[in-house]
């Protein structure tokens, strides 16, 4: 089937996802939404196999619960982008707001610019489900507040020094942060510790790097030779002694 | 959740009020119809040197003498009407809204550096707390209120917002959650050339409360933003402190942030925070301030509720959301979303 064209202009969120519905039941494989300026919860929920092109600004909560589709953003994007989103991927050409890919249970988000306040808040893994939330530029405070689980990974392209925001890994007690140059005590949360970045995680991540790379088209040489700060839990329970006693 | 927008022309060209409304129609998910409002400055220039009182009355009869008397004590009433409104099926008419321009006889107040504004400030505490059936929400130079509790594009259409050219608006759409939904308790806030819209809570409100009315200031909107712009006269204009001062003393750096900065700076800040104390404002928000000069926006140190910055030329935005800005001006440049505690400043520039 050929590409489905939806004018968003002057539209509410309802009608809306109900004709990217639609498109998606009657097969199309691609859709293209023109003209987005502020409707929240575009592709919510929405499953299947579908490539899906935003232009403009989509409100918040861009593919929440999502599983499976393919969306890419020409625009920034407001907040909770991939908020709880299952599978698929979010490419935002552009810059997000706050609590992006909030409880994200599986998929990739990738953003070109900067993110808010929380990225990750509470994202989480199981099994072979292990979410991703990777951004060009760099992040304000409380990245991966009580993440328990998937990768976050900041490449800080624009800015200098690098990491500048406080509570990183606030509270967490699964996954891994990993922040491109140094990281300064200061800004770890309760919760978090600094580990070795080695030769085996750069060789992990790699295809990750590279990935991201390819979709924005970057060069990635000057991400992989460089230096990486890794944030993991240093434990898996931090608040243990806070609301409970034993 | 609530949805706040504000936008000023820093050489003071006129914006009519069409575009707010169509700015906070847009971010309506943010709200619940419970209550809307817009405040712009620069609306009467036929009255450019009189205060603009406006005034809820739930009738003409009883509360509307008992505050004519008070006024005629204590100044000069120069003109005075009905404010204008416009039926609309999704909006019930709670109260009816009216505006005096006065000029209050300075000479009565004795010992304060700005009579006038001291004069008027009483006023309108004693009109709100002793005059059942007629609540001031709008009491500053060349500048007014209109709010109601409804949607956004009720409450525009019902003041007819568009007729107003403003080159300051503030615009807020309401979800109350913790306090009433009514007329006087919809945003923005105002007192004298202070105006306030606020997304969020304010968990201090008690000690804060406690604060402005130890300094002579009586809250009866029965909600906690009222508390922000007290706070701001005790500090900006009593105080005489500058709007990034302000937002100092209200959302301050952390301890052990402050620890780290240069000597000067540390002292500077230690001595706001014990100064103070009991201004600070803890909990979720994101805030603007209004007044005739500029406004400022800024939200809590940890930043739970958004804000969003553009600007196009002499235009500053500051919003909830970006689609907001860029509904209003399609071509606002420099979008970004400041950090937790900054503030963020526009200032008249003629």
């Amino acid at each position: 089937m050929e590409k489905v064209v939806i004018d968003a202009k002057g539209m509410h969120y309802t009608p809306l996802n109900k004709q990217v519905r639609q498109a998606v039941a009657s097969g199309a494989k691609e859709i293209e939404i023109n003209n987005v300026l502020g409707q929240r919860f575009i592709a919510d929920g929405l499953r299947g196999d579908v490539k899906i092109t935003i232009n403009g600004i989509p409100g918040g909560d861009l593919c929440m619960f999502m599983n499976g589709p393919e969306c890419t953003v020409y625009g920034n994007c407001e907040h909770a982008p991939g908020n709880t989103m299952d599978g698929g991927m979010i490419v935002v050409h552009g810059s997000a707001g706050d609590a992006v890919a909030h409880s994200m249970r599986g998929g990739k988000v990738y953003v070109r610019g900067n993110i808010g306040y929380r990225g990750g808040i509470h994202m989480k893994e199981y099994e072979s489900k292990k979410p991703m939330l990777i951004i060009g530029g760099t992040s304000h405070a409380f990245l991966g507040e009580y993440m328990a689980g998937g990768l976050i990974m900041v490449f800080c392209m624009a800015e200098e020094p690098f990491m500048q925001d406080r509570g990183i890994g606030s509270g967490i007690h699964g996954g891994e942060i990993v922040i491109r140059g140094e990281v300064a005590d200061r800004l770890l949360g309760v919760g978090a510790k600094k580990v070795e970045f080695t030769e085996t995680d750069l060789k992990r991540l790699s295809p990750v790097i590279e990935d991201f790379c390819s979709r924005f088209n970057i060069d990635p040489a000057p991400l992989m030779n460089t230096n990486y700060t890794r944030i993991v839990p240093s434990s898996s329970r931090p608040f243990a002694g806070k609301y409970t006693w034993e | 959740m609530c949805g706040i927008i504000g936008v000023i022309d820093r050489a003071r060209s006129g914006m009519d009020g069409s575009g707010i409304k169509k700015a906070l129609s847009l971010m309506n998910e943010r709200g619940s119809g419970e209550g809307a409002g817009y405040v712009a400055y620069g609306i009467y220039p036929d009255f450019p040197d009189c205060y603009a009182l406006h005034v809820f009355y739930d009738n003409l009869v009883e509360p509307k003498k008992k505050v004519d008397d008070l006024l005629e004590k204590w100044g000069r009433i120069v003109h005075q009407e009905e404010i204008p409104t416009y039926e609309q099926p999704g909006l019930k008419k709670q109260h009816i809204p009216w505006r005096y321009f006065y000029k209050p006889h300075k000479d009565l107040k004795v010992g304060s550096s700005s009579p006038e504004d001291d004069l008027v400030k009483t006023l309108v505490m004693d009109i709100n707390s002793r005059i059942e059936g007629a609540l001031v929400f709008s009491s500053g130079i060349n500048m007014g209120v209109f709010k109601a509790a409804g949607w956004p594009e009720d409450v525009a259409d019902f003041y007819r917002i568009q007729d107003y050219k403003g080159y300051i608006w503030l615009a807020h759409n309401r979800y109350p959650t913790n306090t009433p939904g009514w007329w006087g308790g919809a945003h923005p806030f105002n007192l004298l050339d202070w105006s306030v819209v606020h997304n969020g809570e304010i968990t201090s409100y008690g000690t804060n409360k406690q604060y402005v009315e130890s300094n002579g200031y009586k809250c009866t909107m029965f909600t906690d933003t009222e508390v922000v712009a007290y706070l701001f006269d005790i500090l900006g204009r009593r105080h005489g402190l500058a709007s990034d001062m302000v937002v100092k003393a209200l959302a301050p750096p952390f301890w052990d942030e402050i620890d780290e900065m240069p000597e000067r700076e540390r002292k500077i800040n230690h001595a706001m925070r014990l100064t103070y104390r009991s201004a600070q404002m803890n909990g979720p928000f994101a805030i603007v301030v209004a007044t005739s000069q500029g406004i400022v926006g800024f939200t809590d140190r940890i930043k739970l509720r958004p804000m969003v910055v553009g600007e196009n030329g002499d235009k500053l935005y500051i919003s909830s959301e970006e689609a907001a800005i860029r509904i209003m001006d399609p071509n606002v440049q420099n979008i970004r979303m400041p950090r937790a505690g900054e503030p963020v400043i526009g200032r008249v520039i003629v």
